[in-house]
């Protein structure tokens, strides 16, 4: 026991930096993979016959295996493979996966009657999404969200096996060494990490739905 | 206080052979019935109808008659198929879309109101939209909040905090916001009980008799056609128009079965409701104050009813003296009786003297004063007598709805 304090506490400064690297990895590609969702799924929602083939299609890309895609990015975009570009960009790619049927879903859950209104009132198309649409689409959007993080942090630990240094590398240095308190790090850092993202994301939507929180 | 859309202050709407169709669903399973399913589906056939300008014409008839399609072609939510429908002599056609429709105002069944913004900010969507700042624009959702009898305390909260009448209110609170010339109105009160549905029409009449604006109202209710109409247009199955006349008439000269059918029964009782007041004395009738003894209302009462007023005289309803056990209390009002205006349609008086239990209709002034009582056989006595117009039922234009 001692000596696991012991590990851990000449280990934290290196913990701490793995654990801020990790949640670059998985945080960054959130954001950028919901600014790229919205536009799509949007366009998907004014488009009903491309509808299925966009939402079919950015799904299929979750399917990709993990390593694969890691392994595939520096081919294709002509970097070196321990590049941190190459992690950030597979975890757009899973994060829009994710988020492009959220998004169809979360525009898909303001009540008609609410768009007709908006509409009867002079709104334009983009002046109504920014102004109503998306406001009443924050609830289904940040729970989509919480599965896109959570999915995310997991899937940026196997970018280990390629060498890019996270709370993952916990995971394989520990297997390697045969060395349990290490791996248990790597996986309590992981569920830490996870679940910070997941309180994150609940208090932006509670702070930006302040109208579902209003008593009768 | 004008829009941002000029050319049609004086907002008559004219509907000019007006058609929406809509392409029939590819056949499934080819060649067979093709005659049928290939024939597009008409929602609106031919409409021709004008709405004057400062009116209320409601559109009425049963599900899938058009009228709400009619009523989304004016500020195209959806585009006709063919025909013109002009606004102020406009074309709609060559106005901007999102321009138009902030000139109209729309309210929509369960108020279509925006959940994530508070009522003020409901209120003042159009003023924002056109650009108006926002101390303006609240001041102006204050102010006619107050307008729709709301109180400025709810100004600040969300729509869910409302009740459904409540809500409605704010709808039309929202659709006068930048008091545009033009109202359109879609089942805007029938999700509502019907209590509250019936403050809110009255509501809406006393509005528009201050404000004067043009109103196309569609329902399913025939009732509330007649009762808000200045002009009612019946529509049928398919988009055809079947008759459009004031409510008096429809009532006394239905143009068709389906109109006289849809109309429905009571129609000459109903009519009455356009039948202004003829000149009836009130008979007096001796009253009690709320709280006056036993041995007072025994000593007062003329037979077994005893009708009772509240300190400003205002009828509060009857009680039977000989059941008294204590002072005339609120618990021991019989509260049958309907009360009518001494000015009011003949409905109303014969409706008072019928619901009330002494027999005798209670009758007040315009503040809502005891003034006297009528019998059903004075009703129907004056109604027997020579009317004061010919013909009995007053030719279109105002006509006084029984409230």
């Amino acid at each position: 026991m001692a000596v696991g304090m012991q590990w851990i506490g000449d280990h934290l400064p290196e913990i701490l930096r793995y654990a801020a690297s990790h949640a670059a990895l998985a945080g960054l590609p959130l954001l950028v993979g919901l600014a790229i969702a919205l536009p799509v799924g949007w366009l998907a929602r004014r488009q009903p016959r491309l509808a299925g083939l966009i939402v079919g299609g950015s799904g299929l890309l979750y399917t990709i295996p993990s390593l694969a895609l890691f392994i595939l990015i520096p081919l294709l975009l002509g970097t070196r493979i321990l590049d941190p570009l190459n992690v950030y960009v597979a975890m757009t790619i899973y994060t829009l996966a994710l988020l492009v049927r959220t998004v169809v879903d979360a525009l898909g859950s303001v009540p008609e009657a609410t768009r007709a209104a908006a509409t009867a009132m002079g709104y334009r198309g983009l002046g109504r999404l920014v102004a109503v649409d998306l406001p009443l689409a924050v609830p289904v959007l940040a729970s989509g969200l919480r599965v896109a993080a959570v999915s995310n942090v997991s899937i940026v630990s196997v970018s280990a096996l390629i060498g890019y240094p996270q709370l993952g590398s916990y995971l394989t240095d520990g297997y390697q060494r045969d060395y349990p308190l290490e791996i248990g790090v790597g996986i309590v850092g992981c569920l830490l990490l996870a679940l910070l993202f997941d309180l994150a994301i609940r208090g932006g939507e509670r702070a930006l739905t302040p109208w579902l929180r209003v008593g009768r | 206080m004008a829009v941002g859309v000029p050319g049609y202050r004086h907002g008559m709407i004219r509907f000019e052979r007006v058609t929406k169709s809509y392409a029939a669903r590819p056949a499934r399973g080819a060649g067979s019935a093709a005659g049928d399913r290939n024939a597009p589906t008409v929602a609106v056939d031919e409409l021709t109808l004008d709405v004057p300008a400062g009116q209320v014409t409601v559109l009425v008839g049963p599900s899938g008659c058009g009228k709400t399609t009619t009523l989304r072609m004016v500020n195209r939510m959806i585009e006709p198929t063919s025909g013109t429908i002009t606004l102020g002599g406009r074309d709609t056609a060559t106005l901007d879309p999102a321009e138009l429709r902030r000139g109209i105002g729309y309210v929509i069944q369960h108020a279509g109101l925006f959940p994530h913004r508070t009522v003020a900010d409901n209120v003042a969507t159009v003023p924002r939209l056109l650009g108006w700042d926002r101390r303006r624009s609240r001041a102006r959702a204050l102010e006619l909040l107050e307008r729709v009898g709301l109180d400025a305390a709810l100004a600040d909260r969300y729509p869910s905090q409302l009740s459904g009448g409540q809500q409605q209110r704010v709808g039309v609170a929202r659709a006068l916001a930048a008091d545009p010339p033009v109202l359109l109105m879609d089942e805007p009160f029938s999700a509502v009980d019907p209590v509250v549905r019936e403050q809110l029409q009255d509501e809406l009449l006393g509005l528009q008799a201050d404000l004067g604006k043009t109103i196309l109202f569609v329902t399913h209710d025939i009732d509330e056609a007649i009762r808000l109409g200045d002009q009612v247009a019946v529509l049928r199955v398919g988009g055809r128009l079947a008759q459009v006349d004031s409510p008096a008439r429809l009532l006394a000269d239905p143009a068709d079965d389906f109109v006289a059918d849809f109309v429905g029964r009571d129609r000459g009782y109903r009519a009455l409701g356009f039948r202004d007041a003829l000149p009836i004395q009130p008979t007096p009738e001796p009253t009690v104050p709320l709280g006056a003894d036993v041995g007072q209302a025994r000593a007062t009462a003329t037979d077994r009813w005893l009708l009772v007023v509240d300190e400003a005289g205002r009828p509060v309803g009857w009680v039977e003296p000989e059941r008294l056990t204590g002072a005339v209390s609120r618990d021991d009002l019989h509260r049958g009786g309907t009360v009518a205006r001494r000015d009011g349609s003949l409905r109303a008086l014969l409706d008072a003297a019928l619901s009330a239990p002494s027999g005798r209709g209670v009758l007040v002034d315009e503040q809502g004063a005891f003034v006297g009582t009528v019998t059903a056989a004075q009703v129907t006595a004056a109604l027997a007598a020579p009317a004061v117009r010919p013909g009995g039922i007053p030719d279109g234009g105002g006509h006084a709805v029984d409230r």
